[in-house]
């Protein structure tokens, strides 16, 4: 571990240090980068240099307070690079019954059995962010920093300065990619780190792709990573995508995730959060075409002191598309959680449909939530609503469960599962959704430990790689 | 029949704005511009307890370190706050014994603005207080309010006659501390209405005030203080209306509200000041700050608005639920057109157990304006039990205007319950279709359902009202309201 | 009255009315049938000027005057009345309110003074025991949370109010149970003149039980095959519509 900082706890001290870091690193961070992302980086640097963090004050960051984020003895890693290790030997995740692609990310860097980059037989690239930097230039300058914006203060910017390593997928048109990718973002070191992987997935027209992310810290040290990704989907494309969380109390995850869809393609999305010490998910969605349909769905279930932001944008700007938001959360103890969802159907985007719904249930009065589900319409031709609720599980359910004989335990819990059920109901790939609700209903039962080596139930299987590799 | 509708909505949009005339009635006007000076000219003007000239100069020196807020949805041209007369009143001195008494064209002016004081003065019902251009010219039915203890009167007059109450009770909920334009007002504010109800006291007959801007480059600062003994109840009108001048007027104003024990405070606006013309030049810029408090348990306050005038409106009539089982209630019905912008809601803030607040609003935008609802909905960790629920339509007309929801949610206890709905819609063609096919023209189509759609609003104000708001909603539906 | 000559119309590109031609005199009750598909509704609807439709080629003329020029408005207040198949709800906006809008806009139209409150209350009692409608309907909000058969007595009660020259009823009768369908019956019986018109659109032939035709039409895909009197709807009921759509 070559680079080990201290960074201190104040946003402009930590501003400061990795803009220094930055500038002294700057041959190494740059070592991989054409032209292209070699400015892209230099913007987005100039940009982080110039806004810092968010603060209290940036509205979007009002309820999530970041400064004891930022502590004085994170370490960057810039070389490790990626690495071939025998990821038996430290972890085994997957989902029963699900055959999957299970690709690895070891404290931001790729970690692969074979080889870094890999090509199936219908063309479809999938593996490491930086070897593709390398091997698909051409793709990778198209893509990379097109969608995600770098306006907005803090997280964006800065990973875009120092992104390194993270996963690549490219699957070419009219593919069906047959099985879901599943991505294990892990973190295990010994010492506090600071991650910013960086993620890059294109799907083209007519193409399927099923992506599954997991996050996982193995390791009960102080984590804090910055993920950004951008995820593609071409004419007529179809992306079912997942992101499961179940992360330690001592780790800070912070996900940037861009979508664009363009005519007639079609997104799932379904954020679930099980565990976190801190969590924030942003989702960025553009509509960029017409006949469209995008479903954003979240399930977060938080305890302690635990802080979960969900972040939603849908950018409708094309006609004729539906958008439809479905988040909802349970918070006990001192937990608090954040919903802010914003839809923006743009002058001439008429005939849109959009719709956003946010649901809540506190179990304890030190529990917190706040919610604004915003519209901003500027087309007359359409359909939006919204709806954001707050309150307890229903007292007539309650009661009548109790009349049939239930404890008040069971009948709690029993109405818990339907409240989240109604979310993880929409996950389309069978094995996975069974998993999730055994999951969930253990999350509830308060069964669920993060010290679980792998969410997704262990078992003693040897993992599954990539095959039919033919490069 | 999108075009048709939009032809309508032109034509709409087009017009007359009916209350612009302008009165020529001599006023006496504070030089330009904001300094200590000014604030020491209009306390001496007003002859003021010693309290007010500290309280003026304290929120001065505190608005001189504020800067202007800029998170609403709306867009304008720099106020230049030194450019600004900030005390114009009529010039013969209004003290009158009786009607007769008024200028003439004093009175004109009103009957012009549909308040006939003359008529007032016989009908039962309700009791005036006009303020225009920000002095309190008449105030009806002073003596008969008297008897029972009500004080309604002017600011000024309260600051004379009963100056601990006023004391007592003014900046109490909006302190000069809250905001850009409340340090404002309480800097410069000339006027305003002043109402008591003693305990026990049901008002007999709904109070109204109407404000009126009338001189050039002035703005109409005023404030309102109402004060709600244990067990009284009133309900309160005040209407407002401003003659067409191609510059920006301000308006500036603070009211406040405070409820005790068991105490039931209506307060009903119907705000038609000048929206400036279809280009969106001149009109009044609506920045007001309205509070209320329900200090102890049981109080009720209830806020309904009809806003169709301003050029921007900035107002968000709030509510403290600070005693248990107190209840807050806010009505709401915006309507924008041509260049209008209006960002306007609620905030209901949740201190006392049991508290309850509704909110509905209905936003209607059409030309090119922009129509936004913003609320706050906050449930402290001690309202335990409290329950909100709002509904937040919005209706387009048109494919050039835009409609927006802004709700912010923070609820920090268990037991309570909050939910929040709304939708965002055209006017519906089958709607206007079936109306057509009855033989009713386009217009008087989109005026009719236009108030069918805010009828959850219209039917909380009363009755004299309604029929005002009606009008104004469809503006041309002449004879079509029954 | 009403002459339809070579009516082609179509929707989206698609045709939906090809060549229909159709003459109504004053003082008689045509009855237009057919299977679903077959443009009915369409023809209502084009009658009374729903812009949703592209008229391709041929002319609707009502009494003497281009039909197809006028607006929807103006063809009401000229006298034409469509009972809609699905009444839409405007909520907060009544019935009351709604009605008397309507009749004054007409009265203005024939250069006849505004009824005044009373004189519309009046009428509007009147009306209602014409056609046995209940009182409650009129207190409230345009079709809003009325049933299925209390919309149809709705359009109803508005025919009788408006007294139009040429009322087309789109399927008035359908979904109503034996009493709500006398209802619909009696009022066009009672409000029939010498110098107006009822088109029926049905699909059925029940209500021609109750109201008789003058002529009966039968309409396939998109224009009439077979006209001929009350007899014709009996023989279709007997039959079915696939006797017709063989014979053509």
């Amino acid at each position: 571990m070559p680079e080990s900082n201290n960074i201190s706890n104040q946003p402009e001290v930590f501003k400061n240090t990795l803009t220094e870091l930055f500038e002294n690193n700057y041959d190494q961070i740059m070592e991989n980068s054409s032209g292209k992302i070699k400015s892209l980086r230099q913007k987005a640097f100039g940009i982080f240099k110039k806004n810092g963090f968010p603060g209290k004050k940036t509205e979007n960051w009002r309820f999530t307070d970041l400064n004891h984020l930022f502590r004085n003895d994170f370490i960057i890693d810039f070389e490790t690079k990626s690495q071939k290790v025998d990821i038996s030997n430290i972890f085994t995740c997957d989902v029963y019954d699900l055959d999957t692609y299970c690709v690895t990310l070891i404290n931001g860097w790729f970690a692969y059995n074979n080889s870094p980059l890999t090509k199936l037989k219908n063309g479809t690239i999938i593996g490491s962010l930086y070897k593709a930097m390398e091997i698909y230039p051409e793709i990778v300058e198209k893509y990379l920093g097109s969608i995600a914006k770098l306006n907005e203060p803090g997280f964006v910017p800065l990973n875009t300065a120092f992104m390194q390593d993270g996963l690549f997928i490219y699957v070419p048109d009219n593919v069906k990619v047959e099985k879901p990718v599943q991505v294990i973002n892990i973190v295990d070191s010994q010492k506090p780190v600071f991650l910013q992987p960086r993620n890059l997935i294109i799907t083209g027209k007519n193409s399927n792709l099923t992506l599954i992310h997991c996050d996982h810290t193995l390791t009960h040290n102080i984590s804090f990573t910055n993920t950004v990704s951008e995820v593609i989907v071409d004419q007529n494309g179809y992306v079912d995508h997942y992101k499961v969380q179940n992360k330690g109390r001592n780790s800070s995850l912070i996900t940037s995730l861009f979508f664009k869809q363009e005519k007639g393609s079609k997104l799932f999305n379904n954020a679930i959060t099980l565990n976190g010490g801190f969590t924030r998910n942003q989702v960025d969605l553009l509509i960029n075409g017409e006949n469209c349909s995008a479903n954003l769905n979240g399930l977060y279930l938080m305890d302690n002191n635990q802080h979960v932001d969900n972040q939603v944008f849908v950018d409708h700007k094309a006609f004729e598309s539906l958008s439809n938001q479905l988040y909802k959360g349970i918070l006990d103890d001192q937990a608090s959680g954040v919903f802010s969802g914003k839809v923006l159907v743009r002058r001439d985007s008429q005939k849109s449909q959009a719709f956003q719904n946010n649901k809540n249930i506190l179990l304890k009065d030190d529990a917190k939530v706040n919610t604004q589900p915003f519209l901003e319409i500027y087309a007359d031709d359409v359909k939006c609503s919204h709806g954001a609720t707050v309150g307890q599980l229903d007292p007539n359910a309650m009661f009548y469960l109790r009349s049939r004989g239930l404890s008040e335990r069971t009948a709690r819990q029993l109405l818990m599962y339907a409240f989240a059920g109604e979310v993880v109901n929409k996950i389309s790939v069978e094995p996975l959704r069974e998993n999730i609700i055994k999951l969930v209903e253990k999350r509830l039962k308060g069964e669920l430990s993060i010290c679980d080596q792998c969410i997704l139930s262990c078992n003693s299987r040897e993992p599954k790689f990539i095959q039919n590799i033919v490069d | 029949m999108q075009k048709d509708n939009n032809k309508i909505i032109n034509k709409l949009a087009k017009s007359d704005y009916k209350y612009g005339f302008y009165t020529d009635i001599e006023t006496d006007r504070a030089p330009k511009g904001l300094t200590e000076d000014t604030i020491r000219f209009i306390w001496e003007k007003k002859k003021e307890p010693d309290f007010m000239l500290d309280f003026r100069l304290k929120a001065f020196r505190h608005w001189q370190k504020m800067a202007e807020p800029t998170w609403a949805h709306v867009k304008y041209k720099p106020i230049d706050y030194q450019d600004i007369t900030y005390y114009a009143a009529p010039h013969k001195k209004p003290q009158y014994e009786n009607l007769d008494q008024v200028d003439p064209d004093l009175l004109e002016t009103f009957n012009k603005l549909g308040i006939p004081l003359e008529e007032q003065k016989q009908l039962a019902g309700v009791a005036v207080d006009a303020v225009m251009d920000s002095v309190s010219v008449a105030t009806t039915y002073k003596k008969s309010l008297a008897e029972k203890g009500i004080i309604f009167s002017s600011f000024s007059e309260a600051l004379q006659d009963h100056p601990d109450l006023v004391e007592k009770y003014m900046a109490t909920v909006v302190p000069y501390t809250d905001n850009f334009f409340a340090a404002l007002n309480s800097a410069v504010f000339s006027d305003g209405s002043f109402v008591y109800i003693p305990k026990g006291v049901h008002c007999p007959m709904e109070l109204s005030t109407y404000f009126r801007i009338n001189a050039a480059n002035t703005g109409q600062f005023e404030r309102t203080l109402i004060v709600a003994e244990e067990g009284s109840y009133v309900s309160y009108l005040e209407g407002c209306t401003a003659p067409m001048r191609s510059e920006n007027q301000l308006h500036a104003a603070i009211v406040e509200i405070i409820a005790h024990k068991n105490a039931e405070v209506k307060y009903s606006t119907v705000q038609n000041w000048y929206p400036g013309d279809k280009q969106g030049s001149g009109g009044v810029y609506n920045f007001v700050t309205k509070r209320g408090i329900c200090k102890e348990k049981n109080a009720k306050i209830s806020w309904t608005q009809v806003e169709t005038g301003s050029a921007v409106t900035w107002k968000y009539p709030s509510l403290i639920l600070k005693g248990d089982n107190t209840t807050g209630e806010f009505f709401s019905v915006a309507v924008t057109n041509n260049m209008q912008q209006a960002d306007t809601g609620t905030k209901m803030i949740h201190l006392g157990k049991n508290s309850r607040s509704t909110i509905i609003s209905k936003g209607i935008s059409a030309g090119n304006s922009n129509n936004s609802y913003r609320g706050l909905v906050k449930m402290s960790g001690q309202a335990t039990n409290s329950r909100n629920f709002s509904q937040c339509d919005s209706l387009l007309l048109g494919d050039k205007s835009g409609a927006h929801t802004f709700p912010y949610i923070d609820v920090a206890n268990k037991s309570s319950i909050v939910e929040h709905e709304a939708t965002t819609s055209k006017i519906s063609e089958d709607q206007l279709f079936y109306s057509l096919q009855r033989g009713i023209d386009m217009e008087n189509a989109i005026g009719l359902i236009v108030n069918g759609y805010a009828k959850d609003v219209l039917k909380k104000l009363p009755m004299e009202f309604a029929v005002e708001a009606q009008k104004l909603l469809s503006i041309s539906l002449e004879g079509s309201v029954g | 009255m009403l002459s339809i000559k070579n009516l082609n119309v179509s929707v989206e590109g698609k045709p939906i009315l090809n060549g229909l031609n159709l003459e109504v005199k004053d003082g008689e009750v045509h009855a237009i049938m057919g299977p679903n598909g077959s443009g009915k509704s369409t023809l209502a609807s084009v009658i009374a000027g729903r812009d949703y439709f592209t008229i391709e080629q041929g002319e609707v003329t009502y009494m003497g005057k281009n039909l197809l020029e006028i607006p929807p408005e103006v063809r009401a207040k000229e006298g034409i009345f469509l009972g809609f198949q699905y009444p839409v709800e405007i909520p907060g906006v009544s019935m009351t309110n709604f009605m008397r809008t309507a009749i004054n806009e007409k009265r203005k139209h024939q250069g006849l003074k505004p009824l005044s409150g009373a004189e519309f209350l009046k009428l509007m009692e009147e009306k209602k025991k014409l056609v046995k409608i209940e009182s409650k309907l009129a207190n409230r909000s345009v079709n809003e949370g009325f049933s299925g058969g209390e919309k149809k007595k709705n359009e109803i009660f508005q025919l009788a109010l408006l007294e139009p020259k040429l009322a087309v009823l789109d399927e008035t009768d359908s979904g109503l149970d034996i009493d709500a369908l006398k209802v619909v019956a009696n009022g066009v019986n009672m409000l029939k003149r010498k110098d107006n018109a009822t088109i029926l659109i049905t699909h059925y032939q029940r209500l021609l039980d109750y109201v008789i035709p003058d002529v009966v039409h039968v309409l396939f895909d998109g224009k009439i095959v077979k006209s001929g009197g009350k007899e014709l709807a009996l023989e279709l009921e007997e039959k079915g519509y696939n006797w017709i759509t063989k014979e053509t």
